[in-house]
């Protein structure tokens, strides 16, 4: 690929050595032939026809997806079960609690991790190194180690059902932390900050004139990934969480169960639930794509 | 260095607008090398001092204090659970169990049962899936019409939730009516019922979790090749190596460290895997199936602690769990020292 392609939030590690690489690799690169074309369409296909499918299935009746053979286009049915899911589902609530329960994660995600990130990449203190390798090395933990204290110091609190209990232990993550150290170790010049520093400006001061310019592309590229994270979390919700009080994969979890036994209406459900991450991929798919493979050279 | 220059320029004009701005930040000169001129006893310089050495763990303690309250510390607390008898019926009336708990699973074919279904869909689930994404990668890293559509396209499946996604799979599997029984018997292949029998059920949890993850680890793959240096292909080309034997090689040797890393992250995901089966099994999923044919030991944790109500075994299992993912981080890395001696 060639360096325009690569999307804004990109440092190059060494920049003389990457950049003569990469122009190597764009001279050197084959052009895909029409067999190429072709297995990557039926890719395409296989990854967006379940998609296409579960809005034709939400403009479908019951009876009729009952029937054989499936139907392969759409019905008339959509808004009515849209209504439906909306309402009798609790997919508006939910929704709503999706957005406040998200949306707070992914700011304090994304500031705490910024200034995490920071310290580790340009801050000299003692057991940096050590203390890093220990946030990296509690990502091996999976959050079912954690889940019977919380729920019994939830329901200690009178807590159940409540927005906060899903937000807070989300408030900041490892992946977070790590992802904005690799970012700011190269994106960052050392003598910004030490010029900063000779200025007289505090720690916070520089944070704010130096290091968050320096650092926005990256923070809107994790703010996305930590809201499709948070948007899709499951275990912890679905145990914290009922359908009094649900977020958008605990109602469609009740819906999986039985709570609303009609599958046009489920399907409908399942597009609402989904409809916000796709939009946000149809405009900003480009910086979620560079944000995961940027995440991955340096992973 | 006109940039920082500039840069400092714009922090001394806005200062006034800098909001959480210490006292201390006010005086000017006070950088590195240049000690501020009323003496290092003063309390600016005190302060600035302070700032320097207090901020690094300032900025890293919201991580850590996340993670000791909502991980670390219940992560303890599970194993003293685990030694007890916690019912959900009677949170109050907890008494010691000992190792009651890790001795019911152990002679509990259930357990054993969870063991290997996590097992057998973990292995149909992650191989071909790495796999098909290195194909996937491959074909994205030639030069190609559009090829940011192309990526976000093989992405979408991650934008879906894991129970979005299973209950429009449900629904493809349907016995009777379902897309895919539909589509079989156009080749002949009768119908398939794909929530009772054994690994049909398996099969079918896996394909859930092959479809959502492809297409990421395909990037990931992608991101990797494209920082492979262009001299070792021209180099294995002099050698006379054709196109595959070049993939074969030069690619895959080189892609070494990252297939670990996605072999490490999937063995990671397909040991917690819970929710795909969860949906997957309907009203009554935390079963895994009438015949427990796909209750993972995620869903057996939470079968055991939130639908038949025994907390102390639900914390005996998640450290069972802990202890099988340490395990197999330990093998990875005796597989990758390996790896890495031989080369």
């Amino acid at each position: 690929m060639t360096a325009t392609q690569l999307t804004p939030p990109q440092a190059e590690k060494k920049p003389p050595r990457r950049a003569r690489t990469r122009v190597m690799g764009a001279g050197k690169q084959l052009h895909a032939g029409p067999v190429t074309y072709i297995v990557l369409t039926l890719f395409a296909l296989v990854s967006l026809a379940p998609l296409v499918w579960t809005a034709i299935a939400a403009s479908r009746t019951n009876t009729r997806l009952a029937q054989t053979p499936p139907p392969l286009w759409f019905g008339g049915n959509l808004f009515k079960n849209l209504q439906t899911a909306w309402e009798e589902a609790g997919l508006g609530t939910a929704m709503v609690n999706s957005v406040i329960v998200a949306g707070t994660i992914t700011v304090a995600t994304v500031l705490f991790s910024t200034l995490a990130g920071f310290a580790f990449a340009k801050l000299r203190f003692k057991f940096s190194n050590l203390l890093l390798l220990l946030t990296i090395g509690t990502m091996m933990v999976p959050p079912q180690l954690a889940v019977v204290p919380l729920y019994l110091w939830m329901a200690d609190l009178g807590w159940s059902n409540q927005l906060q209990t899903v937000v807070l232990p989300t408030l900041v993550t490892a992946f977070g932390v790590f992802f904005m150290r690799q970012y700011l170790v190269q994106a960052l010049p050392t003598e910004l900050i030490e010029a900063a520093r000779v200025d007289g400006a505090s720690s916070l001061r520089v944070v704010w004139h130096v290091v968050f310019p320096a650092a926005r592309p990256a923070m809107a590229v994790l703010g996305l990934l930590t809201f499709v994270f948070a948007w899709n979390d499951f275990l912890w919700p679905i145990i914290a969480l009922n359908q009094e009080n649900p977020t958008v994969q605990v109602a469609l979890n009740s819906l999986g169960t039985g709570y609303v036994p009609d599958q046009s209406v489920i399907m409908a459900g399942a597009l609402l639930g989904t409809l916000p991450l796709l939009i946000a991929f149809l405009l900003f798919g480009k910086q979620i794509v560079g944000g995961i493979m940027q995440g991955a050279i340096k992973g | 260095m006109t940039s920082s220059k500039q840069a400092l320029a714009h922090s001394a004009s806005s200062a006034d607008a800098a909001p959480g701005e210490q006292p201390g930040a006010a005086g000017r000169a006070h950088g590195r090398g240049t000690p501020p001129p009323p003496g290092p006893g003063s309390w600016r310089s005190k302060l600035y001092r302070w700032d320097m050495k207090a901020s690094p763990y300032a900025f890293i303690s919201p991580f850590f204090i996340v993670f000791g309250a909502f991980s670390l510390v219940p992560l303890l607390y599970t194993a003293w659970y685990s030694l007890h008898n916690v019912q959900l019926a009677d949170l109050d009336g907890q008494s010691w169990a000992g190792l009651k708990n890790y001795e019911n699973l152990l002679s509990s074919d259930f357990f054993w049962n969870s063991l290997w279904v996590t097992f057998a869909i973990g292995v149909i689930s992650t191989v071909p899936q790495l796999l098909m994404a290195i194909g996937l990668a491959h074909l994205l890293n030639y030069k190609l019409r559009g090829s940011t559509v192309w990526r976000v396209v093989m992405l979408t499946p991650y934008a879906t939730s894991v129970a979005a996604a299973t209950l429009v799979f449900v629904l493809l599997y349907s016995w009777d009516g379902g897309m895919i029984n539909w589509m079989l018997g156009f080749v002949g292949i009768d119908p398939v019922n794909w929530t009772e029998s054994d690994w049909g059920s398996k099969f079918a949890v896996s394909t859930i979790v092959i479809w959502r993850w492809t297409g990421y680890n395909a990037l990931i793959y992608l991101a990797a090749m494209q920082a492979i240096p262009a001299d070792l292909y021209e180099s294995a080309a002099m050698d006379g190596a054709n196109r595959w034997q070049q993939f074969i090689h030069v690619t895959i040797p080189q892609l070494r460290p990252t297939i670990l890393f996605t072999v490490v992250v999937s063995t990671i995901g397909a040991t917690q895997l819970f929710g795909e089966p969860l949906l997957f099994g309907g009203v009554s999923g935390s079963k895994g199936g009438s015949g427990h044919q796909f209750q993972t030991l995620g869903l057996y944790m939470y079968d055991q602690g939130w639908i038949i109500g025994n907390l102390g075994k639900a914390s005996a299992i998640a450290w069972s769990m802990f202890l099988i993912l340490l395990i197999v981080a330990a093998v990875n890395l005796l597989i990758s020292r390996r790896l890495r001696k031989s080369q």
